[in-house]
């Protein structure tokens, strides 16, 4: 099915290139968008981030779970209306603890190892954000909806 | 490296060659080695690349080429693509700083003389592939204006249909291609031809072709020359085959014009004894300056000897499963496009109105099954026959519009580069005349809902003598068109649920297009010098029967299709009514063949059109883009047409999606609130329908009916080419 298939390469892609995404939370429906460091699950499953347990976000998502996050590969030129692709993630995050945290935390580390003193402090929050449908767009306008089991 | 943007044949230096392309460099060269060549200016790639930094223009195909993949697109697509990046450079008027630099040396060199514009991109005229032709030339150019306006047509052209269908070969790359532009003095010979320093098809010959006039009608087919096979080491005439003299390409005021040959040259060959000595000699000088044989294009100027141009023999064939130099060649000439439509007028549709008849005449139930069977191979053979004939003349004939349109943009740069269409629709299709009939029928329910109750009980009586008289005119006229297995006169009930259907909704009203017709005539007109009118009024006719026939000759063809089903279904009636159990899909060929022979084996059926896969393992198309076809935007739900069943079953309201529409399922469009077709372009039939109606429509929506599940609420941006599928609060909220 070339559809999925280029929804897994686009999100590959993503993974792989970007470092940062924008986390979107919201605080009595007003939206609040945050840049987040993140990583993947190599089952493209899990969005992985890290936070001060002090955010505005953290607060945001302690109080509602229902978070997205849009990554892209835009390199601010006008081929980008060509080239870049874009994702947006709806799902529901959560801080992780204990033996879950340690094993993310490695994943984690492994794409932002500069990060390791953040991530040790103990208030940071590593959150998982469980991917529940992604929407892939490329080619400027054409968008694909993957319903993540 | 030579500097500046404008250079003479003489400042051109061996290390200017990839910046002056192949034409440029040759003529150059020519000129060094003492041939008479006519004097030129090359305007190198920077100037190109200067244009299109300034203006925005290398943003603008940037988008117009992401739209969509190429493997995605048709080659009609490619033609659209390709006009909205033509009419980019058209409305762009070169900066101050780029006419400061191209004005002087123009004005010096031309001053008002007649010139060629020709494109000279790098590698087009190299020795291992012919791209000749891919790019624009324009001939007779007269004024700095003109030729400054000529150059941007010829840049344009580095991403014509052409040069985009071989895109890969030519290395077309938005950020780094650019081309090159020779502009030379017109040499007004009186006799013209081409001369191949070595025949293609033997390499012992060479071969000199000639006309009267100018040599385009030559190279484009329109006037047939004189050849003469030669032998390539003596020069000696092996052969000379004389053509039929008719015509010849003048110079006319603003442009050039097929004149009839005066009487006294008709009698005569183009070229004497001696001319031939010399053409030939030609050839030898070249091939010696060049180093290869070479493929050249000369002309006499009373006695002098002019080279045009020279490029290096090619023999380079593309596979037989290339379809590209096909859809090349369907870019005709005015005067070929003429002759097409003679030929389908006069001819092919008269013929195929006829055969249609006798067929439908000729009683099938009376045939035993080895007549029958033969009667079904006799008529796949006919279908056969005209979808030949259709390929070879009905295809090439659109191309009239595409000709008209690429006319009405150069002189009236409109900033719409489809504003053309509006000026041929409104013409009297065949398709129109059918809807407007059935238009009759509906309103007769309109108006009464007796009639209407028994229609839709199925019931005879209270079906007033009006509507019968007028339904059985309808079907005398129109109950054999066929789309698949559609055909009005097959199923009453279908028909009267679709005249039902379509009572339910308010009569379609078709715009005000006539107004503005013919405010867009006189603008049209009116960028015509008088005596140039008389051509416009021929072209934007020509236009007209191209966009026309286009619809009409598939309704013909579908006449023909309804006949072939026929004698099919006969034969299907038959073999079911002995038990035999025939797959969906059955083509007449194996209807036949189980005529014949008992025990036939069907091929495995195929599974009933192709079923929309819901949920794709959870992926879904959610917003899709193709062409902005028709304007308006519309909302409803789809209607995925895979069977003949889907269109008669069409309510009032729904978005048509389907892979293609056809002038023969064109009825139910007046019912559709929007249109999604998978086939893309501006020129195509469901584009036109939907313009006819004002109905938005998006065109070239890859895998539309499989992507689009029936049911689905759909929204058809027609502005913007975009299809937006499913309802737009997000899932589980």
């Amino acid at each position: 099915m070339k559809e999925k298939q280029q929804i897994k390469e686009i999100l590959n892609e993503l993974f792989t290139s970007q470092k940062l995404a924008v986390l979107g939370t919201h605080q009595g429906g007003q939206p609040y968008g945050s840049l987040v460091a993140f990583a993947a699950t190599l089952d493209l499953r899990n969005l992985i981030f890290a936070t001060t347990r002090a955010t505005r976000k953290f607060a945001n998502l302690q109080a509602d779970p229902r978070v997205s996050m849009v990554l892209d590969n835009r390199s601010n030129r006008v081929a980008d209306f060509r080239r870049a692709v874009a994702a947006t993630a709806l799902g529901r995050a959560r801080e992780v603890r204990g033996k879950e945290r340690m094993r993310l935390a490695k994943m984690f580390l492994a794409k932002h190892p500069h990060l390791k003193e953040f991530i040790a402090s103990p208030t940071c929050a590593l959150v998982k954000m469980r991917v529940e449908v992604y929407y892939a767009v490329w080619r400027f306008q054409n968008v694909f909806e993957w319903r993540v089991k | 490296m030579t500097s500046g943007i404008a250079l003479s044949l003489p400042e051109i230096k061996i290390e200017d060659r990839p910046r002056v392309g192949g034409k440029g460099f040759a003529l150059a060269v020519m000129a060094r080695g003492g041939l008479r060549v006519p004097p030129a200016l090359c305007i190198t790639p920077e100037a190109y690349q200067e244009f299109v930094a300034v203006t925005g223009i290398r943003e603008t195909i940037l988008l117009e080429l992401g739209r969509k993949s190429f493997e995605d697109m048709r080659w009609e697509e490619i033609w659209d693509t390709s006009l909205r990046i033509r009419n980019a450079f058209l409305q762009s008027p070169p900066p101050e700083s780029l006419r400061e630099k191209l004005i002087p040396p123009l004005e010096a060199m031309f001053s008002g003389k007649a010139v060629a514009v020709r494109s000279s991109a790098p590698g087009e005229d190299s020795a291992k592939t012919s791209f000749a032709g891919l790019h624009e030339s324009y001939i007779h150019i007269r004024g700095t204006e003109s030729i400054l306006e000529h150059i941007r047509l010829v840049w344009a052209s580095l991403w014509s249909d052409r040069a985009l269908l071989y895109r890969k070969e030519l290395g077309l790359d938005v950020q780094k291609s650019a081309m090159a532009v020779v502009v030379q003095e017109m040499i007004s010979g009186e006799r013209s031809g081409v001369a191949f320093g070595r025949n293609p098809l033997d390499p012992a010959q060479a071969v000199i072709e000639a006309v009267y006039g100018l040599n385009q009608a030559m190279v484009d087919g329109t006037v047939e020359p004189d050849r003469w096979i030669l032998k390539r080491d003596t020069g000696e005439v092996i052969s000379h085959h004389e053509a039929k003299r008719e015509k010849t390409l003048a110079y006319a005021p603003g442009g050039v014009r097929l004149e009839p040959l005066a009487p006294e040259l008709r009698g005569k060959a183009p070229l004497e004894r001696a001319d031939i000595g010399e053409v030939f000699g030609l050839t030898g000088k070249a091939e010696t300056i060049f180093g290869s044989p070479q493929d050249m294009e000369w002309t006499y100027r009373g006695n002098l000897l002019f080279t045009l141009q020279s490029r290096p023999i090619t023999t380079g064939s593309s596979g037989a499963d290339d379809l590209r130099p096909w859809y090349l060649s369907l870019h005709r000439s005015f005067e070929n496009l003429q002759g097409l439509r003679r030929k389908i007028e006069e001819e092919l549709i008269p013929c195929m109105v006829k055969e249609a008849g006798e067929m439908a005449q000729f009683p099938l139930a009376p045939l035993s099954d080895l007549e029958l069977a033969g009667e079904i191979e006799r008529r796949l053979k006919i279908g056969g026959k005209w979808d030949e004939q259709y390929k070879e003349y009905c295809i090439p004939f659109a191309h009239g519009m595409r000709l008209f349109g690429q006319v009405y943009n150069d002189r009236v740069k409109p900033e719409n580069p489809f504003e053309f269409m509006d000026l041929l629709g409104g013409v009297d299709m065949i398709s129109v005349q059918r809807n407007r009939m059935m238009e009759g029928l509906v309103g007769r329910i309109r108006r009464n809902p007796r009639l209407a109750e028994s229609l839709r009980r199925g019931r005879k009586e209270g079906l007033d003598p009006g509507f019968l008289q007028a339904l059985e005119s309808f079907l005398t006229q129109f109950g054999d068109q066929s789309w698949s297995k559609a055909r009005f006169d097959r199923n009453p009930k279908a028909l009267f649920t679709l005249l039902l259907n379509m009572a339910l909704q308010n009569p379609p009203r078709r715009g005000s297009a006539r107004r503005s017709q013919m405010a867009l005539e006189k603008i049209f007109f009116s960028h015509f010098e008088k005596d140039r009118r008389e051509f416009a009024a021929e072209l934007l006719d020509l236009g007209r029967a191209s966009y026309r026939l286009r619809d009409d000759d598939n309704i013909y063809m579908g006449k023909i299709q309804a006949q072939i089903i026929a004698a099919a279904e006969e034969g299907k009636k038959r073999l079911r009514s002995r038990g035999r159990i025939l797959p969906f899909r059955v083509e007449g060929m194996d209807v036949a063949r189980a005529l014949l022979d008992p025990r036939y084996r069907f091929k495995k059926g195929s599974s009933p059109g192709m079923e929309a896969d819901k949920e794709k393992a959870g992926v879904r198309g959610r917003q899709i883009v193709g062409q902005p076809a028709s304007s308006g935007i519309a909302a409803g739900k789809a209607r995925v047409i895979l069977r003949p069943e889907d269109l008669f079953a069409f309510k009032p309201g729904e978005i048509l999606v389907c892979d293609a529409i056809e002038p023969n399922m064109t009825f139910v469009v007046p019912l559709a609130a929007g249109i999604v077709e998978r086939r893309g372009g501006m020129l195509i039939h469901g584009a036109i329908i939907a313009r006819e109606y004002g109905i938005p429509c998006v065109t070239g929506i890859p895998d539309a009916t499989s992507l689009i599940p029936s049911g689905t609420r759909v929204t058809v941006d027609g502005f913007l080419g975009i299809v937006i599928i499913g309802e737009t609060a997000l899932p589980g909220k």
